[in-house]
């Protein structure tokens, strides 16, 4: 057993674990920042999948990765002013908001895949991310090499990020503002802050987050896109919040506990221990489905999934 | 002195109803002034177009001479004007000092700079003697002090109007008077209060002059001085008031409901009622005085069995059990008239004759295995809204279109129709005006008349005063006390109120 996890739990089974977690931490700091304020954002997975799609066509077409980054996050803040405008604006039932979202990305990043490529995509490859040239020492590093100088830029924006968003949260006026939106609407509209405007701010927020999160998933290494890309990553994110309950550094450990799993399922396969391969690839989601059902919905911003209606008593 | 701020002419319609018309108000400055009016009557609304939460259809706004308009809650805090709000504007889970610089631009935006705040607020707490301290989390403080983080809100940002909206109403008497004592400072230093309030003694301890608004017009504006509170209540409610029941001497039955030593644990853990018992006889009323949120509606949702309790035993009728089921306690001859309305006394979407069977329809005569008799409930819905008076076009009109009077009437004539002999009531005249609360506390005399045992909860003192036989003030889920009525006096209450058990108060010459 002891060797079985010294070929297992590898430098490279880590950095690999990274770079897996990266899509899921840039989702959940943008869906921590939507649910802090208190609309339920369940529409993440299909953010992520629009911003993944764009990416890669977006990178296609113009033949530059940055391009794709760019039009992938412009998407996305199209989606999240789209859900903006039916949360907030026209205060519709956000779940019901969430599935239309999901169903309309989905189909929309399979019609427009046919309609742009064709449909035999297998071939298609787009310009992509390369890992950073970090000087070779650094690279070589023993253990610390694999894990942190052989990644994308995007592994260090979601590295970044959590402590980013831990300061605007906890240290700046801007996230004493989102916290009691979330907390108890009515009380921060009296004080002056507009419910309706941090609502519409974190929204876009969470749209580029998604945006980037997409791209993390498609153009870093497979420069590609195929249906349903995200298998369900954005539901996963939004469990990684509700794991941290909240809290962003909380968020992302949760994302990277599920890029451990999705890591050792690689891992399992890779070194062949015989057991049927659907076993491993339903760690991610068994792990999901545990820890939403032991964390519960223990502190949940008060405000959480109401809608805020301005001129009511 | 100067008038400060002034309101003319001020008109705001919403749909189907007319909430203010043509109200006119002056405000003088270093003086407090009484907005009074019945529930339903346009304060709030009028308040809230001061404060910028609505826009006014008519009339103008002035403030130190000079015409504002006033779009929204910032504007108002802008021109120094700060409103302590009825239901608290604190978020519980943030600090006092959190919760005090929300929505203002720091000094080194966007830097929180807490530190700076909290010493400011700590001076300004210092100086009204306000004994806060602003790491504390809001949820942890008690009622009487998340008021003064709301006062201290105002305060911080300048303010020099300062509005206070039915701000007793979840206090003990002698947190009133600490409040009243800070008001009176406040005026001392040339800030200008308006209060809004229904309480009459509320209007004649503090103001200096008064405004009286009924059905959103200007009933009569009078200085304080100058009036009683006889000719207000005469003013708020537009015909003679007399809020004194008859005194009857009632034989006491036997003892219809009973708890021992029960004990109530909410979900969070927190003990909500500690060791409790005892006995309501037939032809009594109990009410159970205290601070909203010590127990009190627990209790008596414990004994309608709609919360588990955890140890003890409740006796209905000789009857002890451990365990109570809803429907099993109504069939012993329970009704509950529950605290609140909305979630779990009515089913807002239904009509009225449809809630009006909540508790029987599966009973004959309405219903025969299970299939509805459409004909008596009917007429069980038309006999109902002519003897409680309920105004309301017909039965089929859902009952969220009632007002809140109409809308308790409802409950009334549910529970009291099927002639309880245990009555739990809570809260029964929440938010009504006079005129049905009157009505609301001769039902309650009328059901101890009749021979049942009736247990009311409720926090306005003067609805225990009025109506009971026998008073006992719940702290923290235990009784502080047990007086019959008339035995002790309001301090007395005040401080049982506050936590003092009765038997450490030095009697005050009252007999046992």
């Amino acid at each position: 057993m002891g060797e079985l996890a010294s070929v297992i739990f590898t430098a490279e089974f880590l950095g690999n674990s990274l770079r897996f977690a990266t899509p899921l931490i840039l989702a959940a700091m943008g869906g921590v920042v939507n649910e802090r304020t208190g609309v339920l954002n369940l529409g993440m997975d299909g953010m992520m999948l629009i911003g993944a799609f764009s990416a890669f066509a977006g990178s296609y077409f113009t033949g530059n990765a940055w391009m794709g980054v760019l039009i992938a996050v412009i998407s996305c803040l199209l989606i999240g002013l789209l859900h903006a405008f039916c949360t907030v604006t026209l205060v519709m039932n956000q779940v019901v908001v969430a599935v239309a979202i999901n169903t309309f990305s989905m189909g929309l990043a399979s019609s427009l895949l046919r309609t742009l490529f064709g449909t035999s995509t297998s071939a298609l490859r787009s310009p992509g991310f390369e890992n950073i040239a970090w000087p070779q020492a650094l690279q070589d590093l023993p253990f610390f090499g694999p894990v942190l100088f052989q990644q994308t830029i995007f592994v260090y924006i979601a590295i970044l990020a959590v402590p980013t968003i831990w300061w605007v949260f906890f240290k700046s006026t801007w996230g004493l503002s989102i916290r009691a939106v979330g907390e108890y609407p009515k009380a921060a509209e009296t004080m002056g802050v507009s419910v309706t405007k941090v609502r519409y701010l974190a929204l876009l927020f969470a749209g580029a987050m998604g945006g980037l999160s997409g791209a993390a998933l498609s153009i870093t290494g497979l420069n590609t896109f195929i249906d349903n890309m995200t298998a369900g990553r954005g539901f996963i994110a939004f469990a990684c919040i509700i794991f941290g309950r909240f809290h962003p550094v909380g968020a992302g450990l949760g994302a990277l506990m599920f890029g451990l799993a999705q890591g050792l399922q690689l891992r399992i396969q890779t070194v062949g221990i015989p057991m049927p391969y659907q076993i491993p690839i339903m760690f991610p989601y068994i792990i999901t489905i545990v820890l939403l059902v032991a964390m519960g919905s223990g502190s949940v911003p008060a405000g959480w999934g109401t809608p805020y209606y301005p001129d009511e008593e | 002195m100067g008038i400060v701020l002034e309101l003319e002419k001020i008109t705001k319609i919403f749909p189907k109803v007319i909430a203010n018309k043509d109200v006119d108000l002056k405000l003088e400055q270093g003086e407090v002034h009484a907005l009074l009016g019945e529930n339903g009557a346009g304060k709030s609304t009028l308040m809230n177009c001061l404060y910028g939460l609505y826009r006014q259809d008519g009339g103008k706004i002035y403030v130190r001479g000079e015409e504002v308009t006033i779009n929204n809650s910032d504007d108002a805090i802008k021109l120094g004007i700060g409103m302590v709000h009825q239901h608290f504007m604190l978020v519980p889970e943030l600090t006092v000092a959190e919760n005090i610089i929300l929505g203002l631009k720091s000094a080194k935006e966007p830097l929180l700079n807490l530190a700076a705040a909290e010493k400011k607020i700590k001076a300004l707490s210092d100086k009204y003697n306000f004994g806060i301290n602003p790491k504390d989390k809001v949820r942890t403080l008690p009622v009487g002090i998340q008021q003064r983080v709301e006062i201290l809100k105002v305060l911080y940002r300048e303010a020099d109007i300062l509005i206070l909206d039915e701000a007793t109403a979840v206090l003990t008497p002698q947190e009133v008077d600490e409040l009243f004592k800070v008001v009176k400072k406040l005026t001392k230093e040339g800030k200008s209060v308006l209060i809004i309030t229904h309480k009459l003694e509320e209007v004649m301890a503090l103001s200096n002059q008064v405004t009286v608004l009924r059905d959103g017009e200007v009933a009569g504006n009078v200085r304080t001085v100058d009036t009683n509170p006889t000719e207000l209540a005469n003013m708020m409610v537009g015909r003679e008031v007399l809020f004194e029941f008859e005194e009857k001497e009632m034989d006491l039955k036997e003892v219809y409901i009973e708890t021992k030593n029960l004990k109530v644990v909410d979900k969070k853990g927190v003990t909500r009622v500690n060791d409790l018992s005892m006995k309501i006889h037939g032809g009594e009323i109990l009410g159970i005085a205290g601070v909203d949120g010590n127990g009190q509606n627990e209790l008596a949702e414990a004994i309608t069995g709609m919360i588990p309790f955890q140890e003890g035993s409740v006796v209905i009728k000789g009857v002890e059990k451990t365990k109570l089921d809803v429907r099993d306690v109504y069939e012993q001859g329970v009704s509950h008239i529950p605290q609140d309305r909305h979630h779990t006394g009515l089913v807002l979407p239904m009509s009225i004759k449809e809630n009006l069977v909540l508790t029987d329809h599966y009973l004959e005569p309405y219903s025969n295995k299970g299939v509805f008799n459409k004909d008596v409930v009917d007429e069980h819905g038309a006999e109902m809204i002519e003897q409680y008076y309920i105004k309301a076009p017909d039965a089929g009109v859902p009952t969220r279109e009632l007002s809140g009077g109409n809308q308790q009437k409802i409950i009334l004539a549910r529970e009291l129709c099927r002639e309880p002999d245990i009555l739990v009531a809570v809260q029964p005249s929440r938010g009504l005006d006079i005129g049905a609360t009157e009505f609301v506390r001769q039902k309650l005399i009328d059901q101890r008349d009749r021979g049942a045992a009736v247990l009311l909860v409720s926090t306005e003192l003067e609805e225990i005063l009025q109506v009971s036989d026998r008073i006992a003030v719940m702290y923290e889920g235990e009784f502080m006390g047990v007086v019959k009525n008339g035995e002790a006096s309001i301090s007395e209450i005040g401080l049982m109120m506050a936590g003092t058990r009765r038997s450490n108060i030095e009697s005050q010459g009252e007999v046992e």
